[in-house]
C-alpha cells in the first residue's frame, strides 16, 4: 500500500477510535497507578517478584564465593535454558511460558551423572544457571521491546526453586548404582517433585490471577491448574527423561530429548494462535451491527468488556468468561435480520417482544456455526427477566450480565460521566419488575466503581 | 479404498509377503520375547497416535522411532515381527487392507534399516556407555535406510493406485515434503534414545519418552477443533451479514472458493490460498454499511447513493482490520472493485499497483455474481459469464486471473448456485441492481452508465 492509501484509509476509523478510548478505558480491569507506587496495587505479584529476584541473586552470590563445580554440564543446560527462555510462547489467557527451558532447568536439577561419572552440583549452582540462563534468554527480547510479564518469569523461577530444593539435598544418597532397580526411589521422588512444581505454579498463578482480576482464588486456582495440566506433564517428563538419558547419552541426549517437547511447544503456540485470531474475528465482525448503524459505536465492544469485569467479580471459570465474552460481542448480532434499524438502535427501549426477537433471530444466526450452542443459549435468552418467564426457569448468569451490561451501556452511552453512570445504576436497582438480577447489578457498581477509582 | 486396482492389490500383497518371509527365514537367537512384547506396544501405542499436522493432510506418525528403537532393542528380524504383529491392534480407524499394508511397509523397512545397523557393526540390544558415541554411525545409516525404504514403498503403492504421476520436479511441494521427512527423521533420533533409556530404566522409559508426544498430539487435535470452530463462525457470520438480501446468499462462500481456485491454480503457497479464502468470504462485508433503500433502489441511483456504495470495500477494511491474520486479505477487501484501467474504485488504482489479491476477487466476484440469478435478470450460463470476463480482461480484470479462473473451472468444475425464487413475502430486502454485475453496471443519475 502507498503512504497515500494508507492514510485515506485508517483516516476515519483513527478518529473514531479516540473517541472510543474514554469509555473503553472505563471498563479495563486493573485501576494502576504509574511508577513505583505500582507494586502496591498487586501486593501478591510484587512479593512473588521479589522472593524470586531474592533467589536469583542468593544463588548468584552463594555460587561466586563457593566455587562452580562440573562447569561443563552448567554450561551445556544453562545453553538450553536461554534457547528455551529465547523461545517462549504465550498461551490463552496471556500466559506466558518457556516449555524447554523449564525443562532443561528441571533436567539439570535432577542429573545424578553424566555418561557414568556422578554429578555433585548444589541447588544453589542449579539457581545460579538457571538465572543467568533465563537473562541471556530474555535480554534479545527486551532489546527488541519485548519485555517479559515479570510475574511469569517469576513463576518459572519459583516452580524451579522448589523442585531444587526438594531434590538436590538428597541427590548424593539418590546416586544409583548400573542396578536398574535402584533408580526407583530417584524416580519416585522426580515424579512427586514436579507434581509439586505444578501445584506451586497453580498456587501463585493463582493468587496473582485473582488479585489482577478480582476473581474469586479458587476459581483461579482452579483454572490455572487445568490450563497448565498438559504442558506441565511434558515439561516434567522431558525433564526427567534428559536426566535419566544424560547416564547413558552424555550431554548429546540433551538436543535430541528437547526434540518432542519442541513438538508439544509449537501445538501449544499454534492453539494460542488460533484461539487469538478467533476472538479477534468475532470481534471485528461483532462490529458489523455498529458499521450498519444498528447500534451505537463501540457497543458490543463495551457490553463485551463489562460483562467480563462483571463475570470475574461473580467469579465466573475462565472457560465460561470466554463464552460470556462471545455471546456479549454477538447480542446484538439479530438486529441484522431487521429491515431497518430500531429506534436510536438501543434495545433496551425496544418493546420487549421485539427484544426477544432480536434474541432469538442472533440465537439461530450463532447457532448456525454448529460450534456454538451454549453462546446461543446465552444471547437467547439475554433479554429474559432476572425472575424467568415461564417454562425454562431463571436465564443463566451469563443471561442475566449481558442484560445487564446491555442496558448499562444503552443507559449511560459513549459518556463516562460518573455521575450519569450513578443515576443509571441506581435506576437498575430500583427496578421493581424483576428484570435485573440485583447481584449481577452489584457486581457491575463495583466493576464500574473500582474502573472509576483511579482517576 | 473402493475398488483397489489389480495392480496395487499384488503390490500389497508382495509387501505383506514378503514382510512375513523375511520374519520367517531371520535368525530368531538374541530376540528377547519380554522386550519384543513391548516394542509391540510401542508400535501400537506410535501407529495410533499419529499426528496430523497441516490441517490433517498428511499424518506424521512417530512410528519411525517405534521402529527404529526396536532395531537398537531386538535386531531386525525383531523389528519387522514387531511391526507386523502390531498392525492388527492399531487403534485408528482403518479398513483391513490398509492396515495390512502399514504393518508389512513398516516390517520391511525396519528390516532394511536393522540390517544396515548391523551391517555397520550396530549391535543388538540396550546400548550402553561404552557404546556412545559410536552407535551413532551405524544408527544414522539404519535411520537413513529407514528414510528412503518408506518413501520408496510408499511411492510405489502411490503409483500403483494411480494417485501420483511422476511430475517434473518444480511441481512437486518441496516444502511439505522436507516438512515430513525431518519430522519422521527427528522421530527416527528419538528411537535411539528409547532404546538408551531403556538401558537404564526399562520399560517405563517408553511412558516417559511417548507422554509429551501425547499431549502434543491432544494440543494439535485442539488446534484442528478450534480452527474448524473459527471457520465455522467466520462463514456464518458472512452469511448473516448477506442476509440483508435475499438473492447474494451464499455469494460470500462461492467468492471464497472461486477466489482459493484461482490462487491454487496460479500456484500460490498453502497459507496464501487460505489467507485469500478468508479474504473472499469477507469480501463485501462493509456491504452493511450502505443504507438498505440504496442497495433496494430499482431506478437510477443519485451521486450520493452512488458514494454510499463506492464506500463499501473501505467498510469492509474498517470492520476486518483489526483480525492479525488477515494481512494481504485486508488490501483485498479494500479494493476488490478497482478496474485496470483506474477508473474502480475506492481509490482508483491502475493496473499493478492494485493488490493481487483484490485484482483475484474481482474475477471471483463478478463470475460469482454473473453466474447467480438476480431479481432483474436469470442466472447466465458458465460460459456466457467467461465470454464475458474475457470481454473485460484488460480494462476491468487482470487477464492473468481470468485466464486462471478459466482453467480451473474448466477442471474442477464449478458448483452453480441454486435457481432462487423470489421471496413471497417482504421480509427479505430485493435488490434492483448489484454493484458486482459487470454485465449489468449500476446506474448513475447524470453520468454515462459505470
Amino acid at each position: 500500500m502507498t503512504q497515500e492509501q494508507r492514510s485515506a484509509g485508517e483516516g476515519g476509523p483513527a478518529v473514531r477510535a479516540r473517541e472510543e478510548i474514554s469509555t473503553e478505558e472505563l471498563y479495563k480491569r486493573v485501576p494502576r497507578r504509574r511508577g513505583p507506587w505500582r507494586v502496591l496495587d498487586e501486593p501478591a505479584r510484587a512479593l512473588v517478584i521479589a522472593t524470586a529476584a531474592a533467589f536469583a541473586v542468593g544463588s548468584l552470590l552463594w555460587t561466586l564465593v563457593t566455587g562452580f563445580v562440573e562447569a561443563e554440564a552448567a554450561l551445556a543446560f544453562g545453553v538450553l535454558i536461554a534457547l528455551g527462555e529465547l523461545a517462549r510462547i504465550t498461551l490463552p489467557g496471556n500466559r506466558e511460558v518457556a516449555p524447554v527451558a523449564s525443562a532443561g532447568a528441571i533436567g539439570y536439577t535432577f542429573l545424578l551423572t553424566i555418561g557414568g561419572a556422578d554429578v555433585h552440583h548444589s541447588g544453589w549452582q542449579v539457581l545460579a544457571v538457571v538465572t543467568v540462563g533465563f537473562a541471556l534468554g530474555e535480554l534479545p527480547h527486551i532489546a527488541a521491546g519485548r519485555t517479559p510479564e515479570w510475574s511469569d518469569l517469576a513463576r518459572r523461577m519459583m516452580v524451579i526453586v522448589v523442585i531444587t530444593l526438594g531434590f538436590r539435598p538428597f541427590a548424593g544418597d539418590l546416586s544409583p548404582g548400573s542396578e536398574e532397580s535402584e533408580w526407583w526411589p530417584a524416580l519416585g521422588l522426580m515424579a512427586a517433585l514436579v507434581l509439586a512444581g505444578w501445584l506451586t505454579d497453580a498456587v501463585i498463578a493463582a493468587a496473582i490471577r485473582a488479585e489482577r482480576l478480582r476473581t474469586r482464588f479458587t476459581v483461579a486456582f482452579r483454572d490455572e491448574l487445568r490450563a497448565h495440566a498438559g504442558l506441565g506433564m511434558a515439561i516434567g517428563s522431558s525433564g526427567i527423561l534428559i536426566a535419566l538419558a544424560s547416564t547413558i547419552t552424555g550431554l548429546a541426549g540433551l538436543l535430541v530429548f528437547t526434540a518432542p517437547l519442541l513438538v508439544t511447544q509449537v501445538a501449544f503456540r499454534r492453539f494460542a494462535e488460533v484461539r487469538l485470531t478467533y476472538l479477534q474475528t468475532v470481534r471485528a465482525l461483532s462490529r458489523v451491527t455498529e458499521v450498519g448503524g444498528y447500534v451505537a459505536t463501540g457497543h458490543s465492544r463495551r457490553v463485551s468488556r463489562l460483562a467480563k469485569s462483571i463475570g470475574c467479580e461473580l467469579g465466573m471459570r475462565e472457560s465460561d468468561l470466554l463464552e460470556l465474552e462471545y455471546a456479549a460481542l454477538m447480542h446484538d448480532i439479530g438486529q441484522l435480520s431487521l429491515r431497518d434499524p430500531i429506534a436510536s438502535g438501543a434495545t433496551v427501549f425496544a418493546l420487549p417482544r421485539e427484544q426477544r426477537r432480536i434474541a432469538e433471530l442472533g440465537s439461530a444466526v450463532i447457532r448456525e456455526t454448529g460450534v456454538l450452542d451454549s453462546v446461543a443459549e446465552l444471547v437467547r435468552r439475554q433479554c429474559e427477566p432476572y425472575a424467568g418467564d415461564g417454562d425454562d426457569g431463571p436465564p443463566p448468569l451469563g443471561s442475566r450480565i449481558i442484560k445487564v451490561a446491555n442496558a448499562v451501556d444503552d443507559l449511560v452511552g459513549e459518556s463516562a460521566d460518573s455521575e450519569r453512570m450513578q443515576a443509571v445504576l441506581e435506576r437498575l436497582r430500583m427496578d421493581g419488575f424483576g428484570e435485573y438480577d440485583p447481584e449481577v447489578v452489584e457486581a457491575a457498581a463495583r466493576a464500574i466503581e473500582r474502573a472509576a477509582a483511579r482517576w | 479404498m473402493r475398488a483397489l486396482p489389480g495392480a496395487a492389490r499384488v503390490y500389497i500383497g508382495l509387501v505383506v509377503l514378503s514382510a512375513v518371509a523375511a520374519i520367517g527365514l531371520g535368525p530368531h537367537t538374541g530376540i528377547d520375547p519380554a522386550t519384543l512384547a513391548l516394542v509391540v506396544v510401542l508400535f501400537v501405542v506410535t501407529e495410533s497416535i499419529s499426528t496430523a499436522m497441516h490441517n490433517g493432510k498428511a499424518g506424521i506418525s512417530p512410528s519411525a522411532a517405534a521402529s527404529l528403537a526396536a532395531v537398537v532393542l531386538v535386531g531386525p528380524v525383531g523389528a519387522a515381527a514387531g511391526a507386523l504383529c502390531s498392525a492388527p491392534f492399531v487403534l485408528r480407524r482403518q479398513n483391513i487392507v490398509k492396515r495390512m499394508f502399514n504393518g508389512g511397509q513398516l516390517a520391511l523397512v525396519g528390516y532394511a534399516a536393522g540390517h544396515a545397523f548391523l551391517a555397520l557393526g550396530g549391535e543388538v540390544g540396550p546400548p550402553d556407555r561404552a557404546d556412545f558415541p559410536w552407535i551413532l554411525l551405524p544408527f544414522c545409516a539404519a535411520l537413513g535406510v529407514y528414510g528412503v525404504g518408506n518413501a520408496v514403498l510408499m511411492g510405489l503403492l502411490m503409483w500403483c493406485l494411480g494417485v501420483v504421476r511422476l511430475e517434473p520436479p518444480r511441481r512437486v511441494r518441496w516444502r511439505t515434503l522436507a516438512t515430513l521427512e525431518g519430522a519422521s527423521l527427528g522421530y527416527g533420533m528419538l528411537g535411539l534414545f528409547i532404546a538408551a533409556v531403556w538401558g537404564v530404566i526399562g520399560a517405563p522409559a517408553i511412558l516417559l519418552v511417548l507422554l509429551p508426544l501425547f499431549i502434543a498430539r491432544w494440543a494439535f487435535d485442539q488446534c484442528i477443533a478450534e480452527q474448524r470452530a473459527h471457520e465455522a463462525t467466520l462463514a456464518t457470520l458472512c452469511q448473516a451479514v448477506e442476509t440483508k438480501d435475499y438473492y447474494t446468499r451464499g455469494h460470500c462462500m462461492r467468492v471464497s472458493k472461486g477466489a482459493g481456485m484461482i490462487a491454487q491454480q496460479l500456484g500460490m503457497h498453502a497459507e496464501r490460498v487460505q489467507t485469500i479464502r478468508y479474504a473472499g468470504m469477507l469480501h463485501d462485508v462493509g456491504k452493511l454499511g450502505v443504507p438498505t433503500k440504496v442497495l433496494q433502489k430499482p431506478d437510477k441511483l443519485t451521486e450520493e447513493e452512488f458514494a454510499a456504495i463506492q464506500l463499501h470495500p473501505m467498510r469492509g477494511y474498517e470492520i476486518v482490520r483489526e483480525i492479525g491474520f488477515l494481512d494481504e486479505a485486508l488490501a483485498g477487501i479494500m479494493h476488490h472493485h478497482e478496474r485496470m484501467d483506474g477508473r474502480g474504485y475506492p481509490m482508483g488504482l491502475a493496473g499493478g499497483d492494485i493488490p493481487e489479491f483484490a485484482r483475484i476477487i474481482a474475477v471471483a466476484d463478478a463470475f460469482d455474481c454473473m453466474t447467480s440469478t438476480r431479481s432483474y435478470r436469470k442466472a447466465r450460463s458458465i460460459e456466457e459469464a467467461f465470454a464475458e470476463l474475457r470481454r473485460g480482461a484488460g480494462t476491468q480484470f487482470d487477464p492473468t486471473m481470468v485466464a486462471a479462473l478459466i482453467a480451473a473451472v474448466d477442471r474442477e468444475g464449478w458448483e452453480l448456485p441454486d435457481a432462487v425464487e423470489p421471496p413471497g413475502d417482504d421480509s427479505a430486502v430485493v435488490a434492483q441492481q448489484d454493484h458486482d454485475d459487470p454485465s449489468v453496471p449500476l446506474r448513475v443519475a447524470g453520468e454515462a452508465e459505470r
